[in-house]
């Protein structure tokens, strides 16, 4: 399962591809990979809000707080009423490994340069995660209100997908 | 259509008229997956605009000329009374990508 977000983590660790190699993801599993997402989308934003010079790009950084924040407040709210304990998994590992690596790496930069990067990453990320929701995640999910919730995400996160792209376009 | 039913609301519209000025109407404009629909709306000055946000994320309606800009907290209606006459783009200003237009006659 899981293929194609674990070859991108894969590609951008250096991870062996068999640590994706699970069998089908649980929805305490994918509770916990999507709102690991969210966290690593919130920790990149908030790095953008103390280093981003370019007035758009702060926006977006702000957007990407206030929205992935009310994203994961739902998703916390969903699992406590369905009594499901968000499981953590090598899947949720790899993509906050990777994280960190990139925060890390984005952290070196300063001005345009880092501006530009981050919303390069940005774009990428939400590519992955919206590719991941799309293939995976949701097809994966059995509980109807989680499968919900997940659509209801990925709506929510092209918009983002969107809005990263028109911010990269004006960097340029 | 039957003349009985024919007076039922002519007699409810005249009841209706007493109640407000005539031309008041009520336009909705609902913004839910980060889209604003409908993507193109008519209305009058004097008309109230319900807009009904169905996502767990805060929108706005902004209108690109400055004519107005309302905030509309997560899975709450705002309404806002249109005051000025012309064709107005408008958008959310946390998400630029949700667009729309509204054409307000005087």
């Amino acid at each position: 399962m899981f293929v194609r977000l674990g070859a991108a983590i894969a590609a951008m660790t250096l991870l062996s591809g068999a640590a994706f190699a699970q069998g089908k993801l649980t929805d305490p599993q994918i509770a916990h990979i999507a709102y690991t997402a969210g966290v690593i989308d919130i920790a990149a934003a908030k790095q953008a809000q103390s280093k981003a010079s370019n007035k758009d790009v702060r926006a977006f950084a702000d957007d990407m707080v206030r929205d992935h924040e009310a994203v994961n407040k739902q998703a916390l709210d969903l699992v406590k009423k369905l009594n499901v304990k968000p499981e953590d998994n090598d899947t949720s590992k790899a993509l906050s490994k990777a994280a960190a690596d990139k925060l890390a790496e984005l952290g070196k930069l300063s001005g345009a340069a880092y501006d530009k990067a981050y919303v390069a990453n940005e774009v990428a990320y939400h590519k992955t995660v919206n590719g991941a929701l799309e293939k995976q995640l949701i097809p994966s999910a059995s509980n109807a209100e989680l499968k919900g919730l997940l659509q209801t995400g990925l709506k929510i996160f092209q918009g983002h997908e969107q809005h990263a792209e028109h911010v990269a376009a004006g960097l340029k | 259509m039957q003349p009985g039913r024919l007076r039922l609301i002519a007699a409810s519209l005249a009841i209706g008229a007493m109640a407000a000025p005539a031309h008041a109407a009520t336009i909705q404009i609902v913004m839910e997956n980060m889209v604003i629909s409908p993507a193109e709306a008519s209305a009058k000055v004097g008309d109230t605009l319900e807009l009904i946000n169905k996502d767990v994320l805060v929108h706005t309606a902004t209108a690109r000329n400055g004519d107005f800009d309302v905030t509309m907290p997560p899975k709450k209606t705002v309404t806002y009374v249109l005051k000025k006459a012309g064709a107005v783009d408008y958008y959310c200003r946390f998400h630029p990508n949700m667009k729309a237009t509204l054409k307000i006659e005087p």
